[in-house]
């Protein structure tokens, strides 16, 4: 039997789950206990196979679904096992968090959030699977509706709602843009299958059109400038487990169809498309970290995020595209081993981050950050697994976004060796950028960190916060153990994102690493820059505990315990420590071209002072509303052909004809 | 086939122009009347006419599945529908003189500008067919657009449907005319198409009855959403 045929099986065992959720619909007991686990080692064999057909050759099946004379054609090569194994690892953590985590019916019964929740992960795995478009197209509306039903699980509030039709709308824009991209990729040959389309040499116009709208559809998904809106509103609005698969996996999906189309499907490439994703990744990055600082809703902050590092991905993939079209190989093969390496470390960390704010909301039943604070103490497993999440999504050593961040920027250094002198001068600008981006990653983490977990409890019933269950902490412990691994042993990592690079642009960067052994990352060689991440982690720990030790010996004995020096303040409470809003006060400031801030300052004399400070999107205004403006008023404009009586109507249907008739006869 | 000699035949294809000129005057004579129950008398003798047409058509040349659709059409349009029909206005109790929103010599003015179109029309598409009966052609485009006249002239639910029935049997006689008949399937199927119709339409009728006591469609205007 083929690995595509057992993979094709997990799958069908997913659905399976998922229907049998609906003979259990109100059961929640078995849902959570049975169901859900069940769908993790799925999830677990998955990515397993997944594994294994990444270091195998690629293998095609056609499945008899689908219209007749119109089969699904399914192809398992490196890039589709590589985003595979993705969605098999991270499935395992969130299934096993969700099964400690749906306790009580929240709006959808929990049967139903089972069916829609597998169907979700199946449609995703089948996504990446499709080797001809009208597969692909099938795959990709059902992963976007059963995630929009997942998002509005709770839709008797109004916010859920219009958060999920916004989600919707946005979906079907990108739809329509991959739909036009793969009609412009067939070129008018009628076959829609993948291998036909590689077959196709398009004319340099053509492929720029399909480009462009692959660009469109792809970043409508994956949240670019300024298809972003969604994101901040369908994040919150789902529940956690769901929030973190989308975040982790469904976008990524967004990136692997880029990387299909874009490397893949279109031949011959154009150095202007890599330079287009750098500027809109760039952008995106920077307005996703900036709105991300200024952010009091903890998973809205988390939302924001999201965009920042899915612009980092356009970055990555931008540049492998700027230098393959240069036919630097082995430099592009080293910017998409970034992009490809922040794929997988972003999803282990954001789904990590996800999850526990699942637990924070559970426990306290708070979102705003304002309202939190101190839960260190309450819910310690939360908060140290948290802790590796913070710091892996701030890139910092030894985690895994350090190495993405690392390898994009190492891959920059590199593009003084571009033949156009405008690009020399102009790509390092946008290096600075990628740095900017990362400090203010880990300003917003310190903040996300700081003021859910350390600190005083902000409210007094948060002394009543309950700490996560145990199968919530085993999901977090799975996802948080990738992010540590990953960041411990690049060396072996990169060795599963080679098959990937060599499938997409012919060069990979395993040997030259793999040259220096199994401990030092090195992506070009050791006298110009290598990091050795185990080693870090040595010296690090070795001084801390180097301090500790001397820390405890020359001041033993002399330890006293005293309150703390109060500033001349005797009477503090917990609310005077620093705020989710204090905190982002100074990029508030610094960026405030970026926002669109109102502001209500108490004045001095209320007796009960209200600070208020709400922050808008300026494409909200300069964008959407005018286009919902003309959108109306064009619907109202075509409102007025319906009269309500049938002889107009039928009449339309005449005038129609006899016009139509005399087109004909003229 | 041809067992009467050249004189029966040549005969029988000037039929077919004589039956086609039935179904045109039927139709005028459609957008004339007042009268409901007359109204259908003459749908039923239209359908008599299309029958015939058809059988000569199918004899002349020779193909025999349009026997099937003479049958299928004499059964239906001339015994099964006018039943139908008469038992939907009993039971409406709609006998009455039918309201036009324009009145009759205007409309008929506009369906002969409408078949002078029709001829105009089909002149070059009857050129090119080398069906028996493809002069024909203009006839049947004017009953289809005179009978889609009538539709939009008609104020009350049964005329209109009326016009409907009507509109499909000139859609038919264009078909027979043009390419000797559709496939057997295709006239299966739009022959069930039709009694379906007719059965829902009816249904329509007893529900715009029972909600605003009367069959005037104008009522349903109140049905639009602002």
């Amino acid at each position: 039997m083929l690995l595509l045929d057992w993979i094709l099986i997990v799958v069908a065992g997913w659905l399976v789950l998922g229907f049998a959720g609906i003979g259990v619909l109100r059961n929640t007991a078995f849902v959570a206990r049975v169901l859900f686990p069940a769908g993790a080692a799925l999830g677990v064999a998955l990515a397993g196979l997944a594994l294994a057909g990444l270091l195998g050759t690629p293998e095609t099946a056609v499945l008899a679904l689908g219209l007749p004379d119109l089969p699904f054609h399914l192809r398992l090569d490196g890039l589709s096992a590589f985003f595979l194994l993705v969605i098999g690892a991270i499935s395992v953590g969130v299934s096993v968090f969700a099964a400690g985590y749906f306790r009580h019916g929240e709006g959808t019964p929990p049967g139903l959030m089972c069916l829609e929740y597998h169907l979700f992960l199946a449609s995703m795995a089948l996504v990446v699977l499709a080797d001809d478009a009208y597969a692909f197209m099938v795959m990709w509306e059902t992963m976007a509706l059963s995630s929009f039903f997942l998002v509005t699980a709770n839709h008797r509030v109004p916010a859920i709602r219009e958060a999920g039709f916004l989600y919707l709308l946005i979906a079907h824009i990108g739809a329509i843009g991959i739909l036009l991209c793969f009609g412009v990729l067939q070129a008018n040959t009628g076959d829609y299958t993948f291998a036909n389309m590689r077959a196709q040499s398009l004319s340099p116009l053509w492929a720029s059109v399909a480009f462009l709208l692959a660009t469109l559809g792809f970043g409508a998904k994956a949240g670019i400038l300024p298809l972003h809106v969604w994101l901040p509103e369908a994040h919150p609005a789902a529940p956690s487990p769901v929030s973190a698969l989308m975040s982790a996996v469904m976008l990524k999906t967004a990136i692997y169809g880029l990387l299909r189309v874009s490397f893949d499907l279109l031949g011959a490439q154009q150095w202007w498309w890599g330079v287009l994703l750098l500027a809109v990744g760039l952008a995106t990055a920077l307005y996703g970290v900036v709105f991300s600082a200024v952010q009091t809703d903890m998973k809205r902050l988390l939302a924001y995020s999201s965009i920042e590092n899915i612009g980092l991905l356009f970055v990555g993939i931008g540049l492998g595209v700027l230098f393959n079209a240069y036919g630097m190989k082995a430099l592009s093969a080293l910017a998409l081993t970034a992009a490809l390496y922040h794929v997988v470390g972003h999803a282990f960390f954001k789904s990590l981050l996800f999850l526990a704010t699942g637990s924070v909301l559970h426990a306290t039943g708070e979102r705003s950050l304002g309202k939190l604070g101190g839960l260190m103490r309450r819910m310690p497993w939360v908060a140290w697994l948290s802790l590796v999440g913070v710091l892996a999504s701030s890139g910092l050593p030894p985690f895994s976004g350090f190495v993405s961040e690392w390898l994009l920027l190492q891959s920059f250094l590199f593009t003084t060796g571009l033949p156009d002198s405008f690009l020399n001068m102009l790509v390092p600008v946008l290096a600075a950028g990628i740095a900017l981006v990362a400090a203010l990653a880990g300003y917003t983490m310190v903040k996300f960190y700081g003021v859910i977990f350390l600190g005083q409890p902000r409210e007094p019933k948060l002394a009543d916060a309950h700490p996560a269950s145990p199968l919530e902490r085993a999901g977090l412990v799975w996802l948080g153990a990738g992010c540590v691994l990953l960041g411990l042993f690049p060396v072996a990592a990169i060795g599963l994102i080679d098959p990937v690079t060599r499938l997409l642009v012919g060069g990979g960067i395993a040997e030259t690493v793999r040259a220096n052994g199994w401990l030092l990352l090195s992506p070009s060689s050791p006298d110009r820059a290598s990091y050795s991440p185990l080693v870090f982690l040595g010296v690090v720990s070795l001084a801390v505990l180097l301090a500790v030790v001397l820390v405890r010996k020359l001041y033993h004995g002399r330890l006293r315990r005293a309150p703390a020096w109060d500033c001349g303040y005797p009477a503090q409470t917990a609310r005077m420590q620093d705020t989710a809003e204090g905190f982002g006060q100074p990029i508030r400031q610094i960026f405030e071209p970026f926002f669109r801030m109102r502001r209500e300052l108490p004045s001095p004399f209320d007796a009960k002072p209200h600070y208020r400070v709400t922050i808008e999107d300026h494409f909200w205004h300069w964008l959407y509303l005018p286009v919902a403006r003309l959108t109306s008023g064009i619907a109202r404009g075509v409102g007025r052909l319906q009269q309500g009586r049938i002889a107009i109507y039928l009449l339309y249907s005449f005038v129609t004809l006899i016009v139509l008739l005399l087109v004909v006869k003229s | 086939m041809c067992c009467w000699g050249p004189e029966v035949n040549s005969l029988l294809s000037q039929s077919i122009n004589l039956f086609a000129v039935v179904l045109l005057v039927l139709a005028f004579a459609m957008i004339a009347q007042r009268r409901i129950l007359t109204l259908i008398h003459l749908f039923t003798l239209q359908g008599a006419a299309l029958a015939a047409a058809t059988l000569i058509v199918g004899y002349l040349t020779g193909q025999h599945h349009l026997y099937f659709s003479a049958a299928l059409t004499f059964v239906l349009k001339v015994v099964l529908i006018p039943i139908l029909l008469h038992r939907v206005i009993l039971r409406l109790n709609v006998r009455w003189d039918v309201e036009t929103l324009f009145n009759i010599p205007t409309t008929m003015l506009i369906g002969i500008v409408l078949v002078i179109f029709a001829f105009n029309l089909a002149a070059p598409i009857a050129g090119l067919s080398t069906s028996i009966a493809r002069g024909t052609l203009g006839i049947a485009l004017a009953c289809v657009l005179l009978s889609f006249l009538m539709m939009i002239v008609r104020a009350k639910a049964v005329p209109q449907v009326i016009g409907f029935l009507s509109m499909e049997n000139g859609l038919f006689f264009a078909a027979t005319a043009a390419t000797s008949g559709m496939p057997m399937i295709v006239e299966l199927g739009i022959a069930f198409d039709v009694l379906v119709g007719i059965l829902i339409l009816g249904v329509f009728m007893f529900q715009i009855r029972e909600q605003f006591d009367s069959l005037d469609i104008r009522h349903l205007e109140k049905l639009k959403e602002d």
